[in-house]
């Protein structure tokens, strides 16, 4: 007898019994960070069956074939970005580990360095090898010292084990790698400005195109992924893309890191298959909030916050299912906004952060988000409100969205305008009484 | 006639940092040196003085308005020297909203300081700071390269304490979510605290 073959049940839940953590399996165990320890973990392994007995083009394909999509937040297709690079010309060829998670909520990177360097530095050797890159960099963000001195100790480990260097596990495969620490500038998390930064100039964004895989590090051929994505080709070689894609959605595969913030039993970071659901991230994982929550951003602070309800706790955690929502996946960093936070101080808050971060370069976010939005939000959370401020915050961020240089001004305009969409009324009491709706000022509990 | 600076070059002596150093990056890259030669000077001498500046710009090959330009572009680098203790208290949402504005106060009154400020005796620099990366285990404060996080009133006491009395508590190590309560230490650690002992 025949039967009609069925597409295959997605894993999507970390309680499906096939389900086990890989990404962060190490990550709180002692001596989990040194070599021996990640070598008896089976480290390397996928390296070596990569260099050994692979092309190049294979270890792309297979990367395309598992559908893992961009880890650092745009979420674009990691195997098709590598797949861009131009043919071998004899020049020099870079692969760079963007390591400078910036984006408030989101602290997934940090543990994964900290605990378990050899797990990203394994994945650079492996997509080195996939774009023909004999050198790499891995730019760290200047305050995770913590995550420097780890991957610096890795990289010595590695070197003197000969994981990295000349000849990989019999192959003719060269490949070290440059460790450049940052020094506070949120901006160095977009692509060009990273690269501006290494090269030791000032780290404003630099015009697309070219893109990074035409000019690059050094005006050389370069392709950039982030530390989770990096990891995660780690074990789309080792265990192959049929299992990397039995996890997931139509449009997200394989597992992820989400995190959560904000008043949670137990916030921090998990990891779960793509498109399980907030209720399961939040109540399930992470203990359910602590107090009443009206909101949550989804994935990092520039992600547009979602009401706190049924509907959005249902919503699998996939780059379609949030975007149909209004919102994006970004770095599945989840903060938890209380009811009893006002939110035009929250949203403050975040503005401040941009502000703080412009670099300066073009006129829309110089002027409109350094300037501007944050006088106006200045003059609402002092209490000098007046009528008409509300609608002119409104007016501001249509004008700004989509004409700054690069992505920065439009990620502030994530939490205003959503808190607008959501919680106008708060606004409109600020600007009318001078007073929040509500005034909860000490959040310091223990 | 002009006069000589007589400061002794920070490198001078220190040969193999500075060619460890440049030895990162390739010849036509060596521009890239200039933030870790800053990094260096600055954790010896907590800031970066002019002169030093200078001599950045002199090993790396360009003008010092370039270095300067580098420089002022970040916010972790200080042309003015920072207590003997930086503390740098993250002020951005998740961290707001476990108290670390109420923490900021609270340091601020037990040191003295506003926001910015260095001590006359130089021990301690106040900063609010944005996000650390630190948000599940908020609020945290860095202490010159070190995190505190989840940090209480009576904890935050206790630190600030130890540091008046010149000692860096260790930080315990905490990471939240995924591994909380994790059976550890695991795979060969009792072998390797053998070895050690």
């Amino acid at each position: 007898m025949t039967t009609i073959a069925e597409k295959p049940q997605l894993i999507s839940s970390r309680k499906d019994a096939q389900f086990e953590v890989t990404l962060y399996k190490n990550v709180g165990v002692e001596g989990a960070h040194t070599l021996e320890t990640y070598l008896e973990g089976g480290g390397y392994k996928a390296a070596k069956k990569a260099l050994t007995t692979m092309t190049p083009e294979a270890v792309v394909d297979e990367v395309k074939r598992s559908g893992l999509r961009g880890r650092g937040g745009a979420g674009f297709p990691t195997g098709l970005k590598w797949s861009f690079m131009p043919k071998p010309d004899g020049r020099q060829r870079f692969i760079v580990c963007n390591a400078d998670e910036s984006e408030p909520g989101s602290f997934k990177d940090r543990y994964l360095m900290e605990d378990d360097p050899h797990q990203l530095l394994e994945g650079m050797v492996i997509a080195g090898y996939a774009i023909g890159a004999t050198k790499g960099v891995l730019y760290v963000r200047g305050e995770y010292y913590k995550s420097y001195e780890r991957l610096r100790e890795a990289l010595a480990e590695a070197t003197a084990g000969g994981y990295l260097g000349k000849g990989l596990f019999g192959s003719e495969f060269d490949f070290e790698i440059i460790l450049h620490r940052g020094a506070g500038a949120y901006i160095c998390g977009e692509e060009t400005s990273l690269m501006n930064s290494f090269e030791g100039l000032r780290a404003n964004p630099r015009l697309k195109p070219p893109f990074p895989a035409q000019a690059g590090v050094y005006g050389l051929p370069t392709t950039i992924n982030n530390v989770e994505s990096f990891a995660s080709a780690v074990h789309i070689i080792a265990k192959g893309a049929d299992w990397y894609a039995s996890m997931g959605t139509d449009d997200s595969k394989g597992t992820k890191l989400y995190q959560v913030s904000g008043p949670a039993a137990k916030p921090g970071v998990y990891e779960l298959p793509m498109g399980a659901t907030f209720r399961e991230l939040i109540f399930e994982l992470a203990g359910g909030p602590t107090e009443p929550i009206k909101a949550l951003i989804p994935g990092g602070s520039s992600t547009p916050m979602l009401a706190f309800n049924d509907e959005t706790l249902d919503t699998p955690m996939d780059y379609g299912s949030i975007a149909k929502k209004g919102s994006m996946l970004g770095t599945g960093g989840v903060i938890l906004i209380p009811q009893e936070k006002c939110i035009v101080n929250a949203t403050w808050n975040l503005v401040r952060f941009y502000a703080h971060e412009s670099c300066g370069k073009c006129t829309p976010c110089r002027e409109g988000i350094s300037g501007w939005m944050t006088k106006m939000y200045q003059k609402l959370v002092s209490g000098r409100g007046e009528a008409g401020d509300v609608e002119l915050i409104e007016i501001m961020s249509r004008n700004i969205k989509g004409k700054a240089f690069c992505p920065l001004a439009d990620a502030c305009l994530g939490p205003v305008q959503s808190s607008l969409a959501l919680f106008r009324d708060e606004y409109e009491h600020l600007a009318e009484h001078g007073t929040p709706k509500y005034t909860k000022t000490n959040w310091w509990s223990a | 006639m002009i006069e000589l600076d007589t400061i002794k070059p920070y490198f001078e002596g220190k040969e193999d940092v500075l060619g460890e150093i440049l030895g990162r990056y390739p010849d036509y890259g060596r521009r890239s040196a200039i933030m870790p030669l800053l990094w260096e000077v600055q954790r010896a001498e907590r800031h970066v003085s002019e002169a030093r500046l200078e001599e950045i710009a002199h090993i790396v090959g360009v003008h010092a308005t370039e270095v300067k330009g580098v420089m002022s572009f970040y916010s972790t680098y200080h042309e003015q020297p920072v207590g003997k203790y930086h503390l740098q208290i993250c002020s951005t949402l998740s961290c707001s909203l476990a108290g670390s504005d109420e923490m900021f106060d609270f340091i601020s009154e037990e040191t003295g300081l506003v926001n910015g400020e260095t001590d006359g005796s130089g021990i301690f620099s106040l900063q609010k700071v944005e996000c650390l990366g630190s948000c599940g285990t908020a609020p945290v404060l860095q202490v010159n390269d070190t995190y505190y996080e989840r940090v209480t009133r009576s904890s935050c006491k206790e630190l600030l304490d130890a540091l008046r009395s010149g000692e860096m508590l260790e930080p315990p190590r905490e990471r939240g979510g995924d591994n909380e309560g994790a059976e550890k230490p695991k795979i060969g650690s009792e072998q390797r605290v053998g070895r050690e002992a």
